[in-house]
This record gives C-alpha cells, sequence and structure tokens, in this order.
C-alpha cells in the first residue's frame, strides 16, 4: 500500500488526540475520586494525599457486595433464557421456515428500533397488575421480551446460513427436529451465540430505565439504576461520588478487558445487524 | 419422531403436516415478545386517547392529547431538543469518525490502532449513566473543560455549562458525541479495511491526493457502514434518557428536556398518563419514521 509518512505521521498524532479524549473523563474519575471527601477539587489535579478510603466508604455506602448479587441474578435471569428463546424462534424462522416465517420475521423486525419509553407506561401497569413490582422479576421478564427482536433477527442472521443439506442428512438418519436443534444446530450457533451473550449481558447490566421505573429498591436493581440512585443520595459530595461510579463501573471494564477481542466484534457485528 | 416409516419419502413430502409444528419453537419467543412488548405497545396507543392520573377513572378524550403536542410548546420543544440532539449524537460522531477513520487507514495494522480499538470501545461498555456523572463533572464550574479554558487566556467564556440556558442543550449533546465516536470510528475502520487496496493504488499512481482519495473511493464504499452508524446514533438521539436524566434532569428551566425523559416525568410524577401515551407513540413513530428511509437507502446501495 502507497502511503506517504507525513499522513501515518498525522494518523498517529490523530488517533493518540482520540484516545485522550476518551480516557482523560476516567482518569478525571479516578484523580477526583482520590481527593478529601466533601471537598470540590479541580480540574485533574492530583490530591496532595490520595485517600483511597474512599472507595471503602464508597463500596459500604453504595452496598456494592449486595448490588453485584443483584446485577448478577438478574443477568443469570435475563441471558440464558433470551439466549434459548432467540435461537428457538431463530431456527424456526431462518431453517425451518415454518409457515408464515417471512410475517414472523417482520413482526420481530419492527420491535428492533422500539424506544423503551415507548412501553414503559403501560409497562408499569402490567407489572403491578401482576404483582411483581419492586422485585426482579420486574426487571427480567420484560428484558427478556424487549431483547427478543434483536436476538431472533441475530440468530435467524446465522440460521440462513446453515446449508440444506445438514438437516437433510440428519434426519435422514432418523433425528427428530427437536435432536436436529439440539444435536446438530446449537452447537454449529456457539459463536454466533457467544456473541449474542456479550451484548446481552451488557445491555441487562446497563439497563436504567426499568430500574428506575419498576424498582424502587436500590439493591435490587441493576448496577446502572442503582448507580442513579447512589447519585440521588450521594450527589453533593464529588469526591464519594467518583469513587463510588468507578467502583460500579470496575466489573463491566474487566469483563470488557478479559474478553475484549470477543466484545469488539460482538458490538462491531451487533450494531450492524441492529 | 414418529413415522419413521415415511423416512424413505423425503422430508419435502411430509413437511406440509410437520411444518406447523415448527412454529412450537417459535412459540415461547412469539409470547414473551407479545406479553412484554406487543401488548404495552398496544396499550400505549390506548392510553393515549384517554385522559388519566393513573388511579381514578379515565375519560376518553379522542385525539386532544395527539394536538397538545404541537400546542403545548414545553411538549413540543422537547421533540425539538431531541432533533438537536441528533446534530451531536450523529453528525459529529459520523464525520469525525469518517475523518479519523480515514486518516489512520493506512496504519490500522499497527500496534498503536490495536490499543485504540479497545480504548474507543471504552464509553460504548460502561453504562450510560456512568457517561453522565464522569462528564458532569468535567463540565461543572470547577471541573477540567473551564479549567483548560482558563489555561489558554478564555476565562470568558467559562461557565457552568450544563446549568447554563444556553449551553446545556450541547453540553449534553457532547457527552453522547463522546460516548459514540468510538464506535462510529471503529465501525467505519472495519468498512474501509473490506476496500479491495488496489483501488487506491491505482487511484495513487493517477496522482490522486488524499481528498481525492477519500471522496472517489473511501466514502462511495462505506455507504452502508454509514448507514449503519447514522441509524445506530439517530435512535440514540432520539430515544435519549439516561444521560439527560443524570446530567441535568432536563434542566435549567426545560432547556435540555427530550421526549423520553418528558413521558418519565408526565407517566411517573405529573400522573398525565394519557399525555405520556401520546407522546410514546409520537416518540414511537417518530424514530420509524426516520429509521425506515434510512434503510432504504443503504439497501439500495449495497445492491
Amino acid at each position: 500500500m502507497i502511503v506517504n509518512r507525513r499522513e501515518t505521521w498525522i494518523g498517529r498524532i490523530l488517533l493518540v488526540l482520540l484516545m485522550v479524549v476518551t480516557v482523560v473523563p476516567f482518569l478525571s474519575l479516578f484523580v477526583t475520586a482520590l481527593h478529601p471527601a466533601g471537598t470540590y477539587p479541580s480540574g485533574l489535579s492530583w490530591p496532595d494525599s490520595p485517600q483511597w478510603g474512599n472507595f471503602v466508604d464508597a463500596f459500604r455506602a453504595a452496598n456494592m457486595g449486595r448490588l453485584l448479587w443483584s446485577s448478577t441474578l438478574i443477568v443469570l435471569g435475563v441471558v440464558p433464557v433470551s439466549l434459548l428463546l432467540g435461537t428457538m424462534a431463530g431456527f424456526a424462522f431462518g431453517h425451518l421456515k415454518v409457515p408464515g416465517h417471512r410475517i414472523g420475521f417482520v413482526v420481530f423486525l419492527l420491535g428492533l428500533t422500539l424506544p423503551f419509553e415507548g412501553i414503559i407506561t403501560p409497562l408499569y401497569y402490567q407489572i403491578r397488575d401482576m404483582g411483581l413490582l419492586n422485585t426482579r422479576w420486574a426487571i427480567i421478564l420484560p428484558l427478556i421480551g424487549l431483547f427478543m427482536p434483536f436476538s431472533v433477527v441475530w440468530m435467524r442472521a446465522h440460521f440462513v446460513t446453515m446449508p440444506e443439506d445438514l438437516s437433510e442428512a440428519a434426519r435422514i438418519d432418523g433425528a427428530g427436529t427437536w435432536q436436529l436443534f439440539w444435536r446438530v444446530h446449537v452447537p454449529l450457533a456457539m459463536p454466533a451465540l457467544s456473541s449474542l451473550a456479550i451484548l446481552l449481558f451488557l445491555w441487562t447490566w446497563n439497563q436504567f430505565l426499568l430500574a428506575i421505573v419498576l424498582v424502587d429498591d436500590p439493591a435490587k436493581r441493576t448496577m446502572a439504576g442503582a448507580l442513579g440512585a447512589f447519585q440521588g443520595q450521594w450527589g453533593t459530595d464529588i469526591p464519594l461520588l467518583c469513587a463510588g461510579a468507578l467502583l460500579i463501573l470496575v466489573p463491566t471494564l474487566a469483563v470488557f478487558l478479559v474478553f475484549q477481542r470477543r466484545f469488539v466484534a460482538a458490538l462491531l457485528q451487533g450494531s450492524i445487524k441492529g | 419422531m414418529s413415522v419413521p416409516a415415511t423416512g424413505r419419502r423425503g422430508p419435502r413430502a411430509r413437511r406440509p403436516r410437520r411444518a406447523w409444528l415448527g412454529w412450537l419453537f417459535a412459540l415461547p419467543a412469539v409470547v414473551m415478545y407479545a406479553t412484554f412488548v406487543l401488548r404495552p405497545l398496544l396499550l400505549t396507543v390506548q392510553y393515549s386517547f384517554y385522559e388519566w392520573n393513573g388511579i381514578g377513572a379515565s375519560t376518553w378524550v379522542g385525539l386532544d392529547n395527539y394536538g397538545r403536542l404541537f400546542t403545548d410548546s414545553e411538549l413540543f420543544a422537547s421533540i425539538l431538543h431531541a432533533f438537536e440532539l441528533i446534530l451531536f449524537f450523529s453528525l459529529v460522531p459520523v464525520l469525525l469518525g469518517l475523518f479519523v477513520a480515514a486518516t489512520i487507514r493506512g496504519i490500522a495494522q499497527s500496534r498503536l490502532a490495536t490499543v485504540a480499538r479497545t480504548v474507543l470501545f471504552l464509553p460504548q461498555v460502561i453504562p450510560l449513566v456512568a457517561a453522565g456523572i464522569m462528564w458532569s463533572w468535567l463540565l461543572s464550574t470547577t471541573g477540567l473543560a473551564n479549567e483548560l479554558l482558563s489555561a489558554v487566556g478564555l476565562d470568558s467564556v467559562t461557565r457552568a455549562w450544563l446549568g447554563d440556558f444556553d449551553t446545556a442543550l450541547p453540553a449534553v449533546g457532547i457527552i453522547g458525541a463522546w460516548v459514540l465516536v468510538g464506535l462510529c470510528t471503529l465501525l467505519l475502520l472495519a468498512g474501509m479495511s473490506k476496500i479491495d487496496p488496489a483501488l487506491y493504488e491505482a487511484a495513487r499512481l493517477d496522482g490522486a491526493g488524499p481528498v481525492r482519495e477519500f471522496f472517489s473511493i473511501t466514502l462511495p464504499s462505506l455507504r452502508q457502514e454509514i448507514g449503519v452508524c447514522v441509524t445506530v446514533t439517530v435512535i440514540a438521539a432520539l430515544a435519549s434518557f439516561d444521560i439527560v436524566y443524570i446530567a441535568t434532569q432536563g434542566g435549567p428551566g426545560n432547556s435540555t428536556m427530550v421526549p423520553g425523559l418528558e413521558i418519565y416525568y408526565l407517566a411517573f410524577s405529573e400522573r398525565e398518563v394519557g399525555m405520556a401515551s401520546a407522546l410514546a407513540v409520537a416518540l414511537v413513530v417518530l424514530v420509524l419514521l426516520v429509521v425506515l428511509p434510512l434503510q432504504r437507502l443503504t439497501r439500495d446501495g449495497s445492491r
């Protein structure tokens, strides 16, 4: 490739600049979190005596242990079920091509752009009537429904690429549709499934609107919802708020850094299909 | 499963009878989707024709709620704000993303670019709420933004960016731009990597400069990726909630009120469920009206 040196350098500088802009808010959060509680530190100044204890205080004030547990429960309730239902429906529409599969698919497709605000009001009354308000089910069940369009569209996209011969062969060997699904197609769908799992995990963990509307007790919310409550409670104590915000970020950041390659691939693919 | 004898006649013969059974696979997904998305969606439409405080009896008011969308300046302003946010959530990330991606195309395989891929994704991974908290602090009176401005002698423009009537909405927009610019850059870069390098070499041999190259090769080939970026970011702008809720709560005054937040307030603090629902319907329709044409545009381009 012919690229002259000047352009390479401009590219490097630009890239570094963009990275700095991306990282500076995180740094500012970190540095501020180390200032004495209750002060209003200015800008990016390193404190005279870093107050590492702020993190401990914030951990306690935000009830982090319970929050982590709560978010984990919600993720465990949402992600596996969404994966299973999405895969089964994707299989029916994309591979079995059941009668009327086009219409079924379009109905799901239309849900893809739906803003959650569009249904939040009736959802509140529905969840109330089901007696689920202020329980984790109030977040889990609607999220599974709301993730269906994306999961189905995503898995269908995988299943339409699967060759028909594969199923014919399995059927001749005497496999029923159920066995065909579990023994042949689910194992082959693993790459698509793992990317979907990453996306669903992220979207559940970061879900805010459902958490603040349907669950009053921050200890039963998602991480993001709890952070909102934490801001309301400690919003005036900037260093403590920053410490709390950082703590709440740590789990996702850790998972992201461990699985970063998959993450980036999943998110890029995710937006293309979405 | 049950009739092994028909196996020899092949799947085609038994398809019609068994085919409907396939719906059993789709059934659980359909049930969840219908219960927690389609039903509330239909109810939103129904509520929008009533006046209801969420507790007592409701009164049928026909299209009155929709009429108020246009006559009530506060409600209408929230929709306008959402469109203004598109400038920041979509235009800035897409243009900046295009510029950066085109500039770093040559070094896309370097170590620096690999690191950048991870770093630029960070804003996508964290909750928007956290982005809101970080930036509220950066943009506050004693925050870094003002500190930098003072450092270059622009003391006169420093202010509480999120608390000022004139700058609050753009400031919220900048938070959104920060979240989305990395995603757009990487999406566009991924798109560029699919362009045949021979095209660029040919252009260089013909004496085309970087600008020419960008407009005659890069831009046309990226039609689909640009469409994706615009779609994702426009939805993020129109349906914005988290960032605004945390950073400004719609204020000062109503200068950063957006439809998502207005729906939340109307439904859950002002107890105007009908009005909230009408705005919700308007928001859903608005998103579809903006997104569907975009989809057509990119589809045609790829064919």
